[in-house]
Order: structure tokens, then sequence, then C-alpha cells
């Protein structure tokens, strides 16, 4: 699935030094969930991001294990505290054992 | 089909089926949730599940918890074939232990979110969410 | 006659008996109202005039995101939110990208897409007088691909032709439907016109029996609109992509059992352009989010 994958997220540029911001983060898999079938009627392969992370400067913001009920294309919203300027790093693993990276820096208001 | 004695059992096997179908997927979720606090007492408050009361479909449904204090929640859909959603862990820098998601239903059912709390105890709420089969599949 | 007649009114008996009324509780009508601005700062026509070529047919048009739920007409109020914008991310870098044997990118010749690209999307399908016939977008796709690049046409229903056409659809994002119906391409849009009051397939419904007649009612559990395009590219939550106009026709005129048109053909082109001016006066709106 290396093909064709692409993260797209969403960080303020700046913020005040420990103040709460809100990370939107997309990217394009299709998750295939290993239940659906091909049209001779075999199971298609399981082939999802089983995890998505992020992380400021190192220290853990969000770490989630994902299954095949997440959707195509998966969305994820939450809010992390930003205590000094640095960068978020967002890391999805593939069951393929592809890793796609994004990194987006915050500096100080 | 013609309506044999053959065809009447089979008829009544699947329809037996398919009334037990349903308990069998929250045994499922009951051992996803076991599995996640070990056995213990699960309260409930201090959760909050957000999802619509009719998902436009089931294949994108927006869903969201929020559980201030947890360390961690675990989502589950009582009536997918496989109950595990998601598990978001929460870390040092999580300012709200809140994330938001879309998820896969393979029909109307509850879904139910179980926090585990910095105190190790744990928290749960559920949510039902119909989702309607449209009539145009274009 | 008689037959075809009483045929006729069946269909309608069947439409009529398909349809619940709005008012019920768990369907209710739409909020013909509410307002999208997109990103804060784009404000979206929803609603306005039926142009005059409507007249006696509908008085008010309004985009098919006014029919849709809460949560999906919220996900369209933020680009970070739609998931039709990766592939326009992705149709960006196609956009740089050299291919072919003249080793040129869209870029080459066009510069930077939010500019040359500005407005094209509201006008289209146009008459291209060099051409002799009437073009869509992504006719004209394949036309710079093959002619100018030495490069393969895309497949009209496939995912680098919609994420392309959305990627030009977004630089027309916020300005109004302005599709040309007379002149050179008034009879490729009398031939589309004729198409959506046509009844097909074994349900015998036209275009216009759901999303003129009936728009605002459901058919089974889907919430009727009006059929307009000034969305599309549209991101499903169904098949979690982007479909392009053609595919989505073809789609319709299969639920009413009916072999259906080919996407590309001149059928479905003389219908593009047709359903895109019962929407001249709304806003272009793609990549949008539907059901």
């Amino acid at each position: 699935m290396a093909s064709g994958v692409k993260p797209r997220v969403k960080v303020p540029k700046t913020a005040a030094a420990g103040s709460a911001i809100t990370i939107k983060t997309l990217i394009s898999h299709k998750m295939e969930s290993g239940r659906r079938k091909d049209k001779e009627g075999n199971f298609i392969p399981r082939s999802i991001i089983n995890r998505f992370t992020c992380e400021f400067n190192g220290q853990s913001v969000i770490d989630v294990t994902m299954e095949p009920a997440i959707s195509t294309n998966p969305f994820f919203e939450f809010d992390a505290t930003v205590p000094e300027a640095g960068e978020f790093k967002f890391t999805w693993y593939d069951d393929d054992g592809d890793v796609y990276e994004a990194v987006k820096a915050v500096a100080m208001a | 089909m013609e309506l044999t004695r053959r065809n009447a059992l089979a008829i009544g096997a699947g329809a037996f089926a398919a009334t037990i179908l349903p308990f069998q997927a929250f045994a499922a979720a009951d051992e996803a949730i076991a599995a996640f606090t070990g056995g213990a007492d699960v309260g409930e408050g201090g959760i909050t599940l957000t999802s619509p009361e009719i998902a436009e479909n089931g294949n994108t449904v927006p869903v969201s918890v929020d559980a201030p204090g947890a360390v961690s929640i675990i989502l589950l859909a009582a009536g997918n074939p496989d109950p595990a959603v998601a598990t978001a862990n929460f870390g040092a820098l999580a300012a709200k232990q809140s994330v938001a998601m879309r998820i896969r239903l393979a029909g109307s059912q509850d879904i139910v979110a179980v926090a585990k709390m910095a105190d190790g105890s744990f928290v749960k709420t559920a949510n039902a969410i119909k989702v309607t089969i449209g009539g145009c599949g274009g | 006659m008689n037959n075809k007649l009483l045929k006729s009114t069946l269909g309608t008996l069947a439409i009529a008996a398909a349809m619940t009324v709005g008012s019920s509780a768990v369907f209710a009508g739409a909020d013909l109202d509410k307002k999208l601005v997109i990103n804060g700062e784009t404000e979206i026509v929803t609603r306005t005039a039926a142009p005059a070529h409507l007249d006696g047919a509908l008085d008010e048009i309004f985009s098919g995101w006014i029919f849709r739920k809460d949560e999906t007409q919220t996900a369209q109020m933020d680009d970070f939110d739609n998931p039709g914008m990766i592939f326009v991310d992705i149709a960006q870098d196609a956009w740089n990208k050299v291919d072919g044997s003249e080793g040129k990118s869209c870029a080459s010749c066009h510069g930077a897409a939010e500019e040359s690209m500005a407005g094209v999307k509201a006008t289209y399908p146009k008459w291209n007088e060099a051409a002799g016939e009437v073009r869509s977008i992504d006719m004209e796709v394949n036309n710079c691909r093959t002619t100018r690049m030495g490069a393969d046409a895309w497949k009209l229903t496939g995912g680098k032709m919609t994420a392309m056409n959305a990627l030009i659809t977004l630089q027309s994002r916020g300005m109004p439907v302005n599709v040309a119906i007379d002149g050179p391409a008034q009879s490729m849009w009398e031939r589309g016109k004729e198409m959506y009051y046509t009844k097909t397939g074994q349900l015998e419904m036209s275009c216009a029996n759901c999303h003129e007649d009936n728009y605002d009612l459901h058919i089974r559990a889907d919430h009727l609109s009006q059929g307009q395009t000034n969305g599309f590219p549209v991101y499903r939550l169904k098949n979690a992509k982007l479909n392009g106009v053609h595919a989505r026709f073809k789609g319709c005129v299969r639920d009413t059992r009916a072999q259906t048109y080919k996407p590309g053909s001149e059928d479905f082109l003389a219908l593009e352009l047709y359903v895109a001016s019962r929407g001249n006066g709304l806003s272009v709106e793609g990549p949008s989010i539907r059901n």
C-alpha cells in the first residue's frame, strides 16, 4: 500500500506556551478489512493501518491502536498541549510494515 | 422454493441463528471489555460518547469519545462481526482525553466506550446508532 | 397509447408509494436556510432562485448539501475534515509531475492551478470552438494529456481523473455555476434536457421524478436532493472515494433498472451539461461530501 498514501494534517503554525491546540489528521488508505470478497468469491486479504501515534518533541500526545472497523481514509481529531516551540511528529503504521510520517513545526506565539 | 420438511427445517435453523447472533456479538464485546479491564468493576459517569442518532451511511460514521482524566479508552461496536474499533492511549501532552474518528458499522447497533482512569478504575458508556440502508446505491 | 398512459400512471403511483412525506420525526424535511461557510471564509450559495430556463419547473434551486445530515454537513465546513481534500493534494502532485513523451506536466503550460484554473469549472461543460464540440473538464484533461503531453489518457471514472477534476474544481469554489445553454452548445443542452425528462428502466423513472417532483422527500431511507452537480466531484461516505458526475449518473440510471449509458459517452455529456445548467446560480462547491 506504500504507493499513493498521503497524509494531511492540520496544526496551527503558532501557539502560546502551555496552550491547548486542536489537531486533525487524515491519511489516504483503503483500510481493507479482510472481510470483503472479490468477484471470484475469495476474501480480499486484510490490509490496514493498525496504529497511529502523535508525539511532540519526543513526548506522547496520543497512541491509537486501529482495527478494521476504522473507515477508509482514517481521520482523527484530538487536542494537544504545546509546552514549548518544537515539532509534532505523526506516524501511521501499515500492516505491510510501511510507515508513513508527517512533521509539523509549531512556533511560540 | 418448494416448502418441504427439509426446507422448513433449514428456514427454522436460519431464523434461530439470526436470533442468537446479536447475543454472540454482545458476548464478543463483553470479552473485549473484560480483556481491557482485566475483569475489574466498571462504573458509569465521567465518559461521554458523541455519535449520530441515525448514521448517514454505515461505512463512515463520525464518533467522538471524551473521558477527562483517562489514560486510555477502548471503543467497541457491539454489533460488528469483530467488535474492536480502536484503543486510544493518551500521553503526557494530551490536552484532553478525547478523540474523534470515523468508523464502520455493519448495521444498527450499540457502540460502547470504556475508559481506564489514572487511578486504575474503569467507566463505561454506550450509544445506540441506527444505520439505514438507502434506496439509491448509486 | 392507452397502454403507455396506463404504464406511466402506474409508474407514478409506484414512485408515490416509495416516497414518504417529510413530516415524520425520523424523516424530517431539510433546513433549507442552513448556511455553508467553508474554512470560516468561503461562503457557498446553497439556495437561490432557479435559472430562467427552469421557469414552470422549479422556483428555487438547492445544493445537495442542504439535504444531508448535520454531521455530513459539518464535515464539509473544514478542508481538514473533508477527506476529498487528500485527493486534491494527490492531484496537485500529479499537476506538477512531468508525464508522457513531450516532457511536460500540467504546470508546464498552465503554471499554478490556483491562477490558471480559477473560474474554469464554473462554465463547464462548454463549447470548444477549435474542437467543434462540447467538452467536459475531463475531456479537456485527457486532450491535454494525449495531444500536448504525449501521455496516456486517464480512465474517465478513475481515481486520477476524479482527483484532477477536484483540484480544478477547487479553484472555482464559491463562484456561481454559469454554464452556457445557448449558441453552439444549445443542441447538446436540448438533448440533455430530453434525457432528464425521459423515463428509463423497469421502474420507469426519469431524473425529474425524483429530483424535480419529489426532492426533500424520502425514497426508502434516502433523503432526495435536487440532483444538482455543483458539489461534484463528491466524496461519498458510502464508497469512501471521490465520485465524478458520470459515475453518479450511471448509479442513478441503474437504480431505475435500466441499461445505463456509458460514463464518458456523448449521452452523459449532454446530461452533464443540462444538469449543470439547472444549477446556474449555485456556488461551485466541490469537492463536497455526500452520503
